[in-house]
């Protein structure tokens, strides 16, 4: 029996965790210094909506660990020392490991702006962010005017979020279109459009330039790097991405680049040192995939890959066709396989848009073959388990659009918009 | 919580305004309730019922209709009434106290005796009760008619709030119709075709049996045979219910056809019930318990049912060919098929259940062979069987779909007496859970944990539980009421009715995974 220490308690961490028990009869440790169980860290936004409270974001009941034998212990690394394998704590405790899974997860990015560090300027992170959202903005009195800054998934979160608490918010995105840096321009435009039909002051192709302070240190305006405009606000929210979040993996002797970096076994330089999630950095990113995955559903496919390898069945890590989600206020958005902004080399887009403005779909297809590699869809739901099988098949664009009912995933009675899809679609053939 | 109490969450001016015309209408019933007398009672129950209608309608016109369609749960943990907060208190006392009057002390509302002429609140409804049956209102009437206009009118509140949604709104369609005309219009129409020569037990004819317990006793038996072929239709019609159309519609549609689509309770508690949806209990232990009550309620029910006509049928097989023991070795057979049937076909997919169904089994013969051995002509057991009958009325009947059911919406969740104590619903999730082609499919890895599935979850099934492992939602208790779908940020959840094979897939099935590793995970 092995002590499995796990630093971080998001979702790559209590994947692995979980996983390493059902396979094994470890010792296993969890350690956070955010909060005493797991919770769903994408569900943060909806306590401050009102939607949940904390414990419904929780999806184990506090007894699930103790059952499953999976020891909490809540304390502040501040370093490790990976030769005689022991952590040591901020409150001076110490902590001996057999193998060490660091999945630490990520920080809000900033980009060294002055003020950036004032009182009433925040991220969107943590169970703490959300605290300290809550006592800064709890109503549109206390908070008069909010300004987010960055224009991605968080960034479009905490603007719905205040929104719920009717405060006017000024939303800063340095791209022409919201996320066009992901999304090609048609799918973006439509969002940008969705955005501001909510009440949200959406200012494109904007950059903070600083944040300005009053007399108690407090942040009380943001000026606008293109236009010299100074936006008078209570809150700034910094919302331009996540960074891996190793401040401490740095003091030590593994090795880190952006990330912890790790090879295809999800393996650090250091042995028995694994490291995964939003925290690890691929030696060799994995085909168009970022070398830095910040997302859930990659993080819980490490989770479950190293626990593999701990229990003695060496693994790479070997995701699938890719996938991912979002929703942006009203309008859900889901992707399967690759779609590029613009597409790449030697491929094509297709656009359908309905005409209400809240529904859309882009594929891409390679141009000389007609080979399907992915889709966005907005406002429409589809099945993962259908795109994941035509990914594999190599289906054609066209076999695509021809069966794509088969992949509607909406609710009984909803009206489908299948055969308006491939009408635009063989009208494009037909005028080309 | 926090200090300082998020007040965008505070009522707009107009919604202010439909609260008051709304309760102005209410403050007319109290007034009636405390024996004011009014002039012209027509006018003034008109006044009271389109008051509140016309509240509720400016209140929802104006809480949805403003925004866009969409999810609308924005401070729902923030509002009093709707957190178990002071408000939510007050109304479940007020509702609960409403509800122990009513059963229990009609003449409080002003049912008279016998002879008499109504006061109070029941007086005031006498107008309407004489439009539609001809005679004078009763507490049920004056009961009916409020339940009839919550419905209807939360129900168009809920059909704005989930107007994205088209499932919503449609099975929403649905138990308002069921309740206007089946519920309330139907059976007020038969009564008056009744007469001195003419009588049938007038009833709503969508209560099936288990739900509605009396519908076997013997003086509405005896009625529906001295009233003929349109009495003989109505028993078949009834027996049928339960044994043949439940069990077809189940099993292509799942127990949502009845429990969503055409329940009465279950209409309450979609519509006036929706805004306390999420206060039901997600912890395994409330499961535990939902289990063994409300299957204890099935096995009472049965017995109770098999004793109240067990009681009224003769012995001498030459008057009758149904006699005491041909009753009871049909019903000790029919529940032996269906037990062995399921145990032969359907054990895998208990598994630990089986052993529960088996003690249940087991009660239900051995008491059905006490009942052969130790009873006499009236009573079982040396129990009346109508006293049996009388104390599941009280305490299953009114005390628990009555006073905890509604009364106790605010502070447990609308669905308390659907989950816990309808012995129909226990007898549809049966079928449910091993014989439909009903299910919530998981959209492949797409779940992200977050919880807004589970927490509005008005049955209290952790649905995250099974959506976060790709694991499709099989439960007796869901009553496809889609909500969970609806609330689901990514997309993933679906209530389907499709084939059989790979239905109950305990599996982790996560997309977008090696998939060797998958296989890797499945294996223990």
């Amino acid at each position: 029996m092995e002590h499995i220490v796990i630093i971080g308690n998001g979702i790559s961490g209590v994947t692995a965790a979980r996983h390493i028990r059902k396979l094994s009869n470890h010792k296993i440790t969890i350690i956070s210094a955010e909060t005493e169980h797991f919770y769903s860290r994408t569900a943060l936004m909806y306590i401050y909506m009102g939607h949940m409270k904390y414990e419904h974001t929780k999806p184990y009941e506090d007894w699930f660990w103790k059952k499953n034998r999976i020891d909490l212990k809540f304390g502040f690394i501040k370093n490790i020392e990976t030769k005689s394998s022991t952590l040591y704590f901020e409150d001076g405790d110490t902590l001996q490991y057999d193998k060490l899974i660091i999945s630490t997860g990520s920080k809000s990015n900033k980009f060294g702006w002055k003020g950036q560090d004032l009182e009433g300027v925040l991220g969107l992170y943590s169970k703490q962010d959300v605290d300290l959202l809550e006592t800064l903005a709890p109503n549109k009195e206390v908070c008069k005017h909010a300004v987010i800054v960055g224009g991605g998934l968080i960034g479009v979160e905490l603007a719905e979020m205040l929104h719920t608490r009717k405060i006017p918010v000024t939303f800063l995105v340095r791209e022409d279109h919201f996320w066009d840096n992901i999304l090609p321009v048609g799918d973006a435009s439509m969002i940008s459009r969705h955005i501001l039909s909510h009440g949200i002051d959406l200012r494109l192709k904007s950059n903070l330039k600083e944040i300005h302070s009053d007399e108690n240190g407090r942040a009380n305006a943001v000026v606008v790097e293109e236009t010299g405009e100074v936006i008078k606000c209570n809150l700034v929210g910094l919302t331009p991405g996540v960074s891996p979040n190793i401040e401490m993996v740095k003091r030590t002797n593994i090795e880190t680049d952006q990330g912890v970096l790790i090879n295809r076994f999800l393996e650090t330089n250091i042995e028995n040192v694994y490291a995964i999630g939003d925290c690890a950095q691929q030696r060799e990113p994995i085909g168009h995939r970022k070398a830095v995955e910040a997302v859930w559903y990659t993080g819980r496919m490490m989770g479950e890959t190293v626990a593999q390898t701990i229990c003695g069945n060496r693994m790479k890590y070997n995701p699938g066709h890719w996938f991912n989600s979002a929703k942006f206020f009203d309008i859900e958005y889901q992707t399967y396989g690759w779609v590029f902004p613009e597409p790449n080399e030697g491929n094509e887009h297709f656009h359908w848009k309905h005409e209400d403005d809240t529904k859309c779909i882009t594929i891409e297809y390679e141009s000389a073959t007609n080979q399907f590699l992915g889709i966005n869809t907005f406002g429409i739901r589809m099945k993962h388990e259908v795109f994941d099988q035509w990914l594999t098949e190599k289906r054609s664009a066209e076999y695509v659009m021809e069966h794509l009912k088969e992949a509607n995933f909406d609710p009984e009675f909803y009206k489908t918009f299948e055969s308006e899809i491939l009408e635009s679609y063989s009208e494009r053939f037909r005028m080309a | 919580m926090s200090l300082a109490k998020p007040d965008s969450q505070a009522l707009s001016k107009t919604q202010k305004f439909g609260v008051a015309i709304g309760i102005i209408g209410l403050f007319i019933m109290i007034l009636a309730f405390f024996n004011v007398d009014f002039p012209n009672k027509t006018l003034f129950l008109s006044l009271s019922l389109g008051m509140i209608t016309v509240g509720t309608i400016i209140f929802s016109n104006n809480a949805y209709l403003t925004k866009q369609a969409g999810i609308q749960n924005d401070g729902v943990w923030f509002k009093s009434i709707a957190s178990r907060g002071f408000w939510g208190w007050i109304l479940g006392i007020v509702l609960t106290l409403f509800y122990i009057v009513l059963y229990f002390k009609a003449e409080w509302l002003g049912l008279a005796a016998k002879g008499e002429a109504n006061s109070g609140l029941v007086a005031l409804f006498d107008p309407l009760s004489q439009l539609l049956n001809g005679g004078p209102a009763s507490q049920w009437f004056v009961y009916g008619t409020l339940y009839t206009v919550a419905i209807l009118v939360f129900g168009y509140k809920f059909m704005l709030k989930y107007r994205k949604n088209r499932y919503e709104q449609l099975r929403t369609v649905s138990v308002m119709f069921f309740q206007l005309a089946f519920a309330f219009l139907i059976p007020e129409f038969m009564a008056r075709l009744n007469s001195e020569t003419f009588s049938l037990p007038y009833y709503d004819l969508k209560n099936i049996w288990p739900l509605n317990y009396y519908n076997f006793d013997k003086y509405r038996v005896d009625s529906m045979i001295e009233a003929g072929d349109i009495g003989l239709a109505f028993l078949i019609f009834g027996i049928v219910s339960i044994f043949v159309i439940t069990p077809i519609l189940t099993y292509k549609y799942g127990k949502r056809w009845y429990c969503s689509w055409v329940c009465g309770c279950g209409g309450l508690a979609e519509t006036a019930g929706d805004p306390f949806r999420h206060l039901s209990d997600k912890t395994q232990v409330a499961w535990k318990i939902e289990r063994w009550v409300v299957h204890s309620v099935v096995v009472f029910v049965t017995l109770m049912t098999t004793a109240v006509i067990y009681s009224y049928l003769g012995n001498d097989s030459s008057k009758y060919w149904l006699t005491k023991d041909v009753f009871l070795l049909s019903v000790a057979g029919l529940l032996t098929i269906v037990f062995a049937l399921v145990m032969i076909f359907k054990r895998k997919e208990l598994a630990k259940d089986a052993q529960y169904g088996a003690i249940g089994y087991f009660v239900i013969i051995m008491v059905l062979i006490g009942m052969h051995y130790f009873s006499g002509t009236k009573d079982v057991f040396l129990v009346k069987s109508y006293t049996l009958q009388s104390s599941y009325g009280f305490l299953i009947g009114a005390i628990f779909s009555g006073v905890i059911g509604v009364g106790f919406y605010p502070i447990f969740g609308n669905r308390v007496w659907c989950r816990f104590g309808c012995p129909m619903a226990a007898v549809l999730g049966f079928q449910q859970r091993l014989f439909s082609k009903f299910r919530i499919t998981t959209n492949g890895g797409q779940c992200i944990s977050c919880g807004n599935c589970s927490t509005y979850c008005e049955m209290g099934i952790d649905v995250r539980a099974y959506a976060q492992k790709g694991e499709n939602i099989v439960r007796s208790s869901c009553v496809g009421c889609g909500i969970c779908a609806a609330v689901c940020p990514r997309g993933v959840l679906k209530l389907e009715n499709d084939s059989i094979k790979g239905r109950i897939n305990s599996n982790d099935i996560l997309l977008g995974n090696d998939v060797d590793l998958m296989d890797l995970v499945n294996q223990r």
